[in-house]
């Protein structure tokens, strides 16, 4: 049972808007750095940028204690049933950021080894373009995402996106969709 | 380091006009780089007395595919085959690289290992084989070291396709189709 | 046998399915994973299911035959008896550690076999970041493979280019003038401090100063804003391209790097308060992960970690490339083969960097800052404006690419990993054939089983970080 089962009403409402300015104020990372990316994820966190302000304290290495997955880098055939379980021990709520062209789509790797947007993989909620994107382009992503989690609705869930058949993974529609 | 003196005339043989050779197999400079050439029977042979000549780090052992290639040429003795071994070596007393090729058919694709020889081209060979199927007879950890264990295919083979994925509305303005191209057709 | 540990989810029950929470994937998805993250024979087996030779490498035992076996021509023959663990099977464990975890070095899966704390054998997998760039690369035209190669090794990516580079030019028989050189070997070295910058930031947050996640972050946004002024990107630049580099250093240049020239000094100086001379990292490097010379020559490892043995390599100054025979500078060796030697030498590298670019503001040349060949060289932008021919020269190169004369070349550079080469093969027309390179990184991770070898599972971790390997470097 969670805030999920209960129906929208006006004494509801105050709570929602409390739940979500929590979550949107202290998402922690999950650690998931992968190429040039994760350079500029750790350089965003570092003393310059300062990702502490937005309450992205720390990146954790256990998915089970983060909220945010920041995918930062290409994500080869042989790591996607990898990212696929990490995203899978995160609680919920959890959101994606693609972080970097390649997560997004590819990006100038269109061969056989990459997969082509980690979207085919997981559903991302924001894409940060960039070869790698600047601490400020991933600042700003993150902030959008704090802005979505701020003003979305809390019982329904984002449906995966650009999820084909053919990806050999099925998954069931998430309730309230 | 090792005690033991190079046979001082073969690298002042390599650099007369006429057919030089190394070991037995004919050697050449290819842009500044001194390059012998072997057939898969010297293959082991060369290596081991290179070693003893002092080239004693394994820089790099990798593999060519020329099936598209428009023609190479290669000394007197040694046919071209649709693969090739290549071995670069340093000697660190001599300040001095070789390289090492070797020719290799492309219907039963294997040679011997050099890990007994050098022990560090045991990542190098994995990644020869999973990129281009050339077995290494011999080698203590056979199995593909970059691609997952369930890939089939050696991909930087010529007649592997690189994988595009089309882009919609995209043509490629270089003239490799959307549709993915093997790269031959350029 | 699957050693990856995996958590099941809950099996959907009545009740989940009546209150609508079906869980996405569910059982079939987990089936699915757990057959599709095992990696087969690339992953660790039980002693059983693993032959001697195998046995031996993962165990760090060929390099450990002594000098004599190691340097025979004919060979080693193994036994059984050399791979001298003791301890019974079934009190050991096999334990997994990645792809995904906390230490900053990338996707490395290392896989162990503890005794307790101890490691008995240990075996790198490596694959998890592989991009097929030597694959597109074979696609890419010449002036385009720069942006390629550059992000192998994505904390050096000037050395990828220049060594791209210079194998073309090798192979074009190109002369490129003295200024591009010096521009070239000054972004080297400053490459060099950022890489070393970064090293000394996750090797400290590694041993658990996680501070020095943050100076080390500090110090190498200097550097990084020096180099998004003159490429106009903090990381990946694509700046050395064949020919020499892609656009002049801006006005001003000299004020930049000497104040950054006097910034990072002081900062050494405080961290070598902060660490050098702390018991406590000193307990964690010294005597940790040593290796003596004639292993590390037979296994192909360079850079820090071959010259940490005691072998003064150093292709900068053993078989000088651009201008690195006119400045002065000091090789740094170590003594042990440990991680302590490994740690000072990239540190002093740091200083010895500085020093150079101190040489090259002194020394840099004027003119041109690539070669002025027009089968290589576009037009310089403004011209295109006002000339025709330009316009179409423009538009020729950059669609159609120049040509490379057939033939092959190899020109390794000292990366601050080890060496670090572009092996080229050209066939006549603009792409090249083959395009392999020769990863520091991949060579160095083959110490890991040597170096880890007896020492406990934290003292990996620093040897990890000690080997600094970059896995865009090592999976390519």
């Amino acid at each position: 049972m969670g805030l999920e089962d209960l129906q929208h009403n006006f004494l509801t409402g105050t709570l929602e808007g409390f739940v979500k300015w929590a979550r949107a104020s202290s998402s922690w990372g999950a650690n998931f750095g992968l190429a040039c990316c994760a350079m500029e994820m750790m350089a965003a966190g570092a003393a310059n940028f300062d990702l502490a302000r937005f309450g992205m304290e720390v990146f954790r290495a256990s998915p089970r204690q983060a909220d945010v997955m920041i995918v930062a880098g290409r994500v080869s055939q042989k790591m996607a049933p990898v990212l696929r379980q990490v995203y899978d021990q995160m609680m919920e709520p959890k959101w994606v950021i693609s972080m970097g062209v390649c997560a997004s789509t590819g990006g100038m790797f269109n061969n056989y080894a990459i997969v082509q947007g980690v979207d085919q993989i997981v559903p991302v909620d924001v894409y940060a373009p960039g070869c790698p994107p600047g601490p400020e382009t991933l600042i700003h992503s993150i902030l959008t995402l704090h802005q979505k989690i701020r003003t979305g609705q809390i019982t329904r869930r984002v449906t995966p996106a650009g999820v084909r058949q053919g990806a050999g993974i099925h998954l069931a529609v998430p309730h309230g969709a | 380091m090792s005690d033991q003196t190079p046979e001082t005339d073969t690298h002042a043989a390599q650099e007369s006009p006429a057919q030089a050779s190394l070991h037995g197999c004919p050697s050449e400079m290819l842009f500044g780089a001194a390059v012998v050439h072997c057939n898969r029977d010297s293959y082991l042979e060369l290596c081991r007395a290179l070693k003893a000549d002092g080239y004693v780090m394994p820089v790099g052992v990798s593999g060519v595919d020329y099936l598209t290639h428009p023609g190479r040429s290669l000394p007197e003795g040694i046919a071209p085959e649709r693969f090739e071994v290549v071995v670069e070596l340093l000697s660190l007393r001599d300040r001095k690289r070789i390289r090492v090729r070797c020719q290799v058919p492309g219907d039963d694709p294997h040679v011997p290992t050099l890990f007994d020889v050098w022990p560090g081209v045991e990542a190098h060979e994995r990644e020869t084989y999973d990129m281009f199927g050339i077995r290494f007879d011999g080698h203590p950890d056979p199995s593909r070291i970059l691609m997952p264990e369930d890939w089939e295919g050696h991909p930087l083979r010529k007649d592997y396709d690189v994988g595009h994925v089309p882009v919609q509305f995209k043509e490629s303005p270089s003239g490799v189709s959307a549709a993915g191209g093997s790269g031959t057709g350029r | 046998m699957s050693n990856t540990p995996v958590n099941p989810t809950r099996k959907a029950t009545l009740l989940d399915k009546i209150l609508g929470r079906v869980q996405p994937g569910g059982d079939e998805l987990n089936e699915l994973l757990e057959i599709k993250t095992d990696e087969g024979i690339q992953e660790m087996a039980p002693r059983g299911r693993t032959t001697d030779r195998e046995m031996s490498i993962e165990s760090g035992t060929p390099s450990r035959l002594g000098e004599g076996a190691a340097r025979t021509a004919e060979g080693i023959r193994l036994d059984r008896m050399d791979v001298d663990i003791e301890v019974p099977e079934d009190e050991t464990m096999i334990l997994n550690l990645g792809p995904s975890h906390p230490s900053t070095h990338g996707v490395l899966r290392v896989m162990v076999e503890l005794d307790g704390e101890s490691i008995m054998r240990s075996k790198a997998v490596v694959g998890y970041l592989h991009t097929g760039m030597e694959k597109t690369g074979e696609e890419l035209m010449y002036h385009q493979g720069s942006t390629n190669v550059t992000r192998m090794d994505y904390l050096a990516p000037f050395f990828n280019e220049l060594t791209f580079s210079l194998g073309v030019e090798r192979l074009l028989g190109l002369e490129i003038p003295p200024r591009a050189t010096w521009i070239r070997m000054l972004m080297s070295e400053f490459n060099r401090i950022s890489s070393h910058f970064l090293w000394l930031a996750t090797n400290g947050a590694d041993l658990g100063a996680l501070n020095m996640l943050v100076y080390g972050w500090r110090d190498r946004e200097m550097v990084l804003s020096f180099f998004e002024k003159v490429t106009g990107l903090r990381m990946n630049h694509n700046y050395i391209r064949p020919g020499g580099v892609a656009a002049d250093l801006p006005d001003g240049w000299r004020d930049d790097v000497l104040a950054l020239c006097e910034a990072i000094p002081r900062r050494m100086d405080e961290y070598d308060n902060l660490l050098t001379g702390q018991p406590i990292v000193q307990k964690r490097l010294q005597g940790v992960g040593p290796i003596d010379a004639d292993t590390a020559i037979g296994l192909g490892l360079t850079g820090p970690l071959l010259r940490s043995t005691g072998v003064a390599w150093d292709l900068r100054r053993d078989q000088p490339y651009l201008a690195y025979d006119d400045v002065d500078f000091d090789v740094i060796v170590g003594t042990s083969g440990d991680c302590w030697d490994r740690y000072a030498i990239r540190f002093n590298e740091i200083r010895e960097s500085v020093r150079i670019i101190r040489q090259i503001v002194d020394m840099m040349p004027g003119g041109d800052y690539r070669v002025q060949d027009k089968k290589v060289t576009p037009p310089p932008r403004n011209r295109i404006d006002e000339s025709m021919e330009a316009l179409i020269h423009h538009f020729k190169l950059y669609t159609e690419g120049f040509r490379v004369p057939p033939g092959e070349a190899y020109v390794p550079v000292e990366s601050p990993r080890g060496e670090s080469g572009c092996f080229i093969v050209s066939d006549g027309t603009s792409r090249p054939y083959r395009l392999h390179m020769r990863a520091a990184s991949f060579a160095n991770l083959q110490a890991l089983p040597h170096l880890a070898r007896g020492s406990l599972l934290a003292d990996t971790i620093a040897i990890v970080s000690t080997i600094d390997p970059v896995l865009g470097d090592v999976d390519r």
